[in-house]
């Protein structure tokens, strides 16, 4: 095995790589790289997410080799890769559906962090690059959304852009700049696919630099403790190259059944209607993972302070995403995994609820009692990360940390059961 | 599981290993799933099957005139239909195919001698030849004249002088009458 290694191999390799040190590279951060002998399977989603992200680029270029960008063609050039391309529904659905698993991945993801402090000093910046990823993310599965130019395609971009007509003073002028015309129309959907192709480079190029930070301290762990020698450490390469590997089969299993045999259970039939200016969807609905910021949105029916409830709604909506740009200061807590901290623990997995809460009340028609826990789950989001967060920090007293993970994975005695008694070690 | 340890040691010793065994099997397996993955998406950029779809045309000879010649479309590309008198038969029959770049014989090159059907793409890098309007040059054998790189075609559509290496393609047709054919 050792003569495969790069490098070790022919002496046009050695000469490259004496001059172009990628491989070396390559191989330091991929194959030796000290990564924590105790990572769980929540640690597999940062690499899925990256195959995701070219997965989406992959399958994204190849539409965009049949996709028309113009409101009277881009409907039926969706339909005709439908229909007539070779395996174009083949790649449109892996492409659509890959977006949600996109989401999930990520949200998964975000929750470890949250989870375990994967956040906390030094690893601010990695959590704060995560968090310009999200909103890239976000923006550019919207505008993805736009392009079929059907009935949902359609009002989603309306409504969405008609979230900025909530500036004082200049929000119709914004609003009229972001669409080129006084709808929604032709030189929107133009733009919006540009910025649709262009987007996901900007992602990668912002993955890099999270990968960048990441390789800085190396991964987090479930102990939340820091690496302390080589006895706390394993190299990347075999052992989680294969627990990725491991993950990823199992994901590609959930991704196919989506793929093969429900490739609309996540999209919504209405946008199998080609848009039409003149009327819009009785229940519109965005995708389920826009759904809370969609529902917090909705929830602000009142103003406050003379601060008109539709751009309060909207600053609680953006707000809740830029929150966690300063998640790191707000958690005032040294310890970071939620193991050892007996408070925060069961807190975070309200906040799991209230979230999902607010994908729920983000799904239903804003009527009755749907309105009220949309508020309420919206207060608490609030609740969580301005007072709770900072308050448990203060005054909650943590489990005593282990020594070292070799310790306590190896054998620790008593902090090694109660790591196993952790609700989320038996997951 | 005894047997299998005991296999895995004989094996050991001629340098074969249940790991070796699977991880050939794990790697044959994840090339076939990336080929499988890959596939699609090459295909993807072959024809479309609208595209296929359109790759017949029906043309109706009835109102072309004996020395008229014919411009139609099939696959997007230009197809010539000359109606060749007497003469330009002749002509193209009493050539010596030794003497030929791309030797093959009027009769090889026509269904019915007085319909030449020719895709009108020069053999050498794809210009559209001269020839189909009156007062084209139509080179020194009364066929046709590439005006890219000089390659002449004569009136059956052979390459006889010029950088093209072969003869005017002959796209697959049929008369389905007396006087329509289907290209295609």
């Amino acid at each position: 095995m050792a003569d495969e290694r790069p490098g070790a191999g022919s002496r046009i390799i050695r000469w490259i790589d004496h001059r172009l040190p990628f491989l070396a590279t390559m191989e330091h951060e991929l194959y030796e790289y000290p990564t924590p002998r105790n990572l769980t399977y929540w640690w597999n989603f940062g690499s899925l997410a990256g195959i995701m992200l070219v997965v989406m680029i992959a399958t994204g270029i190849f539409l965009a080799m049949q996709y028309t960008p113009s409101a009277l063609l881009a409907f039926d050039s969706v339909e005709r890769i439908m229909r007539d391309v070779n395996f174009g529904w083949l790649i449109r659905y892996a492409h659509a559906n890959g977006a949600s698993m996109f989401f999930a991945i990520v949200y998964i993801h975000i929750f470890r962090g949250l989870y375990y402090g994967s956040y906390k000093a030094p690893r601010e910046l990695l959590w704060i690059l995560g968090v310009i990823i999200l909103l890239l993310m976000i923006a550019t599965a919207f505008m993805g959304y736009v392009l079929p130019w059907g009935q949902m395609s359609y009002w989603a971009a309306t409504v969405i852009t008609s979230l900025f007509s909530a500036v004082p003073l200049v929000g119709q002028s914004i609003v009229t700049f972001l669409w080129g015309g006084f709808t929604v129309g032709d030189p929107t959907l133009h733009r919006f696919y540009a910025l649709h192709y262009l987007l996901p480079f900007v992602i990668l190029f912002v993955v890099m630099l999270h990968l960048v930070a990441l390789h800085r301290f190396g991964s987090n762990n479930p102990l939340g403790i820091d690496m302390k020698g080589p006895q706390d450490s394993i190299p990347f390469h075999p052992y989680y190259t294969v627990k990725d590997l491991f993950g990823l089969c199992v994901f590609l299993l959930i991704y196919a059944f989506f793929v093969f045999y429900a490739p609309n259970f996540l999209g919504n039939p209405d946008n199998y209607i080609p848009a039409n200016p003149m009327q819009t969807p009785n229940h519109i609905v965005p995708e389920w993972y826009l759904l809370p910021y969609y529902a917090i949105l909705r929830s602000i029916t009142f103003s406050v302070f003379g601060i008109p409830a539709k751009l309060l709604g909207v600053i609680l909506s953006f707000g809740s995403l830029f929150m966690l740009f300063i998640v790191p200061w707000l958690d005032t807590s040294p310890v970071r995994s939620s193991r050892f901290r007996p408070i925060y623990k069961w807190v975070f997995w309200l906040l799991v609820i209230d979230v999902l809460a607010l994908g729920w009340v983000g799904f239903n028609p804003p009527q009755g009692i749907v309105v009220t826990v949309g508020q309420i789950a919206t207060l608490y989001y609030y609740l969580h990360f301005l007072i709770l967060l900072p308050v448990i920090g203060k005054i909650e007293r943590p489990h005593p940390l282990p020594t070292s993970i070799a310790t306590a994975v190896l054998g620790g005695g008593a902090s090694l059961t109660s790591v196993g008694s952790a609700p989320i070690g038996e997951r | 599981m005894a047997d299998l340890a005991h296999e895995n040691i004989a094996h050991a010793h001629s340098g074969e290993t249940r790991r070796d065994f699977l991880i050939l099997t794990a790697g044959a397996l994840g090339a076939v799933a990336v080929g499988a993955t890959v596939w699609p998406f090459i295909d993807s950029m072959n024809p479309a099957r609208d595209t296929l779809a359109a790759s017949t045309t029906e043309v109706d000879l009835a109102p072309v005139a004996v020395g008229q010649r014919l411009t139609v479309a099939w696959r997007g590309k230009p197809v010539f239909i000359d109606h060749r008198p007497a003469a330009e038969i002749k002509a193209a029959q009493d050539v010596d195919i030794s003497q030929l770049r791309d030797p093959q014989t009027d009769a090889e090159r026509v269904k019915k001698p007085e319909w030449l059907v020719v895709v009108g793409v020069c053999t050498h890098l794809g210009c559209i030849p001269l020839g189909q309007k009156t007062g084209d040059d139509r080179g020194p054998f009364g066929g046709w004249f590439c005006p890219c790189h000089g390659s002449i075609y004569d009136t059956s559509g052979r390459i006889r002088q010029g950088p093209a290496p072969l003869n005017l393609a002959l796209p697959p047709y049929d008369f389905t009458g007396k006087t329509t054919i289907k290209i295609g």
